[in-house]
């Protein structure tokens, strides 16, 4: 997994609330068995008219915002399907951190597992970054995971929460798997003993 | 002695196979369901690691997603190239792996939610996983499930465990009893009305009370189904003697007795008396009444008498969500819901798929016809249901009426199959999101129990079932 320590870049502002996974990537894309190239249909029903073209008035399709690299978000952002496609095309068009009051709980585990930072933040905070965003892109904002802290384009600096574990695996790009088979013991351990205790499982 | 614990701290404690200082805990899975849309990647992932699936004999696929509902699905040009891909990459998969399999010509094939059930691989107080965010179906037989990513699919299939901090309890209960025409269905809906669709977020939700404990396991089913549409990592209900009923004499529930045992065990799933819910909810059963969304978020929710609110009503983002959302659907302010024209009708899904489900829909249009100009369509949630069906003779009344009877899938609740709505088409559907182009780009979905979609299909527009004739 791609490495996640600082990055600075231009913020794209989308204040709606509850974006749900289906806008972010719409079910005419999941059908491919790769993980890459879905960064070109991220927003596709928002972003393109049916014939192809571009909808000039949607964020990042604005000149400011079309190499955006992080995105300040609306409540609820990644409700809805389970579905990783929908992180794997904000990483494939070069998004690494969404900020924004809340996640859904999936989309959220998704985000990391994928070298992107999800950042929860209270409303004022998501209100005064979103103005910053809408400033377009002059204004980048610099994401610092080491130190948990946002920096505005304006230099105002706000810290963030994360979970210990997740930000050592995103810092170090660590894979999921490897560590968790690095504890295969205590796996075969709780087997042996949950297979006495529940057989019919 | 021990603290009280809810039902979800007893199952969670049952299943941590490892803790770390931090609270990172490696939680084992006994039930694994896969599907074909979000497999394909994690399986590949394993081929080129070169790992096993660690349990097999847990782990359970079934293309549901992408395929046909036609009668002439076995024929492969019914499926588009990329959709073709996507299933055969299934049942390549499965049969590599050794995992227990239903292909689409398996007469137990429907959508996976369904099937689990069904064949009696979900029971109480298990850990059931799967990449679809409808797991939560399963929180019906008191098992905790939920939906995952990819990776995490991956990470199950390679390890048979999931990296979880643990939730964070709520509790939704109930009281009283449901009046008549009211169903399990307005009763979820009733309650993303009342939380919204953020306000589970953190949280598994117990749902309790006795209009909970009145309902059917298919009832069940429906109300933790959309616990994710609530934002909620998973929804629980005790079991009790309907679902060790249910449970019993199936497929790959235990036998003898394995059968004694595992019932003693299931007895004691329950909240302990005094045990600690971080938030409650209770609505009243006698003040639900049959719902229908009017926007494009399931929190967008009211009584089928109401009216079309009007963006001020709302606050903060939520105002110019209200704007979009109407302006999507194409309604006015101030309309009345029973005034709305619809023109498709959906009945199916891993919400509202289940046979009682179809008795109910067939209640409603025994010897009825559809509205001029109707499109209507049935799709049983599994091979199984469709059969049942076809025995009790509700599938007559279903054609007799006017409405296409389907073969098993997930069909037009995601449109990933040829079932979809076109620009602008309105539908009355018993799924689950009425998210803007979940049904078909630019189509319009308002969610229904099963006997409203009926009588909405026999009017031709939204209609209170407690009115209709």
């Amino acid at each position: 997994m791609e490495k996640f320590e600082t990055i600075t870049g231009v913020a794209a502002p989308m204040p709606l609330v509850n974006i749900d996974t289906d806008m972010i990537i719409p079910k005419v894309f999941l059908k491919s068995i790769k993980r890459t190239g879905f960064g070109v249909n991220l927003f596709d029903e928002m972003r393109y008219n049916r014939d192809g073209s571009e909808i000039p008035d949607f964020v990042l399709n604005k000149p400011a915002y079309r190499n955006a690299e992080i995105i300040v978000a609306g409540d609820n952002f990644g409700c809805g399907s389970s579905r990783e496609h929908a992180p794997w095309a904000i990483k494939d068009f070069g998004v690494r951190c969404v900020i924004s009051t809340s996640f859904a709980d999936i989309f959220f585990n998704n985000c990391f597992k994928n070298g992107i930072l999800p950042i929860v933040l209270p409303q004022d905070q998501v209100d005064a970054l979103m103005k910053d965003a809408e400033k377009g892109e002059n204004a980048r904002m610099t994401v610092d995971l080491v130190n948990q802290e946002i920096t505005s384009s304006d230099g105002e600096k706000f810290s963030f929460e994360v979970d210990a574990f997740k930000k050592h695996c995103l810092i170090e790009g660590l894979d999921d798997i490897g560590l968790t088979m690095a504890k295969e013991a205590s796996i075969d351990t709780f087997e042996a003993e949950a297979g006495a205790l529940r057989p019919w499982v | 002695m021990t603290a009280p614990k809810t039902l979800y701290d007893k199952i969670w404690d049952a299943h941590v196979a490892h803790e770390d200082a931090d609270g990172t805990t490696l939680l084992y899975i006994d039930r694994h369901l896969v599907h074909e849309v979000t497999s394909a990647q994690a399986f590949e992932g394993l081929r080129l690691a070169g790992r096993k699936v660690r349990a097999p004999e847990k782990t359970i696929a079934v293309p549901d997603h992408n395929v046909p509902t036609t009668l002439d699905r076995a024929d492969p040009a019914t499926m588009t190239e990329e959709s073709r891909i996507q299933v055969n990459a299934l049942d390549t998969n499965a049969k590599e792996f050794g995992v227990h399999y239903y292909p689409v010509s398996d007469v137990r094939q429907g959508i996976v939610h369904i099937v689990g059930p069904e064949q009696g691989w979900t029971l109480p107080g298990m850990t059931v996983v799967c990449g679809d965010s409808h797991t939560a179906t399963h929180g019906a037989f008191g098992a905790l499930a939920h939906g995952i990513g990819t990776s995490e699919v991956e990470h199950v299939l390679a390890t048979q465990t999931l990296i979880q901090k643990k939730s964070l309890n709520m509790k939704v209960e109930i009281t009283g009893h449901l009046k008549p025409g009211v169903t399990a269905k307005d009763v979820t809906m009733a309650v993303i009305g009342e939380t919204g669709t953020g306000g589970g977020t953190g949280y598994v939700i117990e749902y309790c009370g006795t209009a909970i404990q009145d309902l059917s396991m298919e009832g069940r089913m429906t109300v933790c189904n959309m616990a994710i549409e609530g934002g909620a990592r998973a929804g629980l209900i005790a079991p009790d003697e309907k679902t060790f009923e249910y449970c019993n004499g199936r497929p790959h529930a235990p036998k003898g007795a394995q059968w004694e045992a595992a019932l003693a065990y299931w007895k004691t799933l329950f909240t302990d008396e005094g045990a600690h819910f971080d938030k409650v909810v209770t609505l009243k059963g006698e003040d639900i009444a049959p719902s229908v969304t009017w926007g494009t978020s399931p929190e967008d929710v009211l009584p089928i008498t109401a009216t079309v609110p009007h963006p001020t009503d709302f606050e903060g983002g939520k105002v110019a969500a209200a704007e979009r959302a109407i302006e999507y659907m194409g309604l006015e302010p101030g309309q009345k819901l029973t005034d709305i024209k619809i023109d498709t009708v959906f009945i199916g899904s891993c919400t509202n798929g289940r046979i009682e489900d179809l008795r109910a829909a067939a209640g409603v249009l025994k010897g009825k016809k559809i509205a001029d100009g109707m499109r209507a369509m049935i799709v049983p949630g599994s091979g199984l249901v469709r059969a049942q069906a076809e025995e009790e003779g509700l599938a007559e009344i279903f054609k007799e009426a006017g409405f296409e009877w389907r073969m098993a899938g997930c069909s037009m609740c995601l449109a990933m199959n040829p079932d979809q709505l076109s620009e602008g088409e309105r539908c009355a559907a018993t799924s689950n999101r009425n998210f803007e182009g979940r049904q078909g780009y630019k189509g319009r979905t308002h969610l229904v129990s099963p006997v409203m979609a009926a009588a909405a299909a026999v009017t031709g527009y939204l209609t209170d079932i407690r009115d209709f004739a």
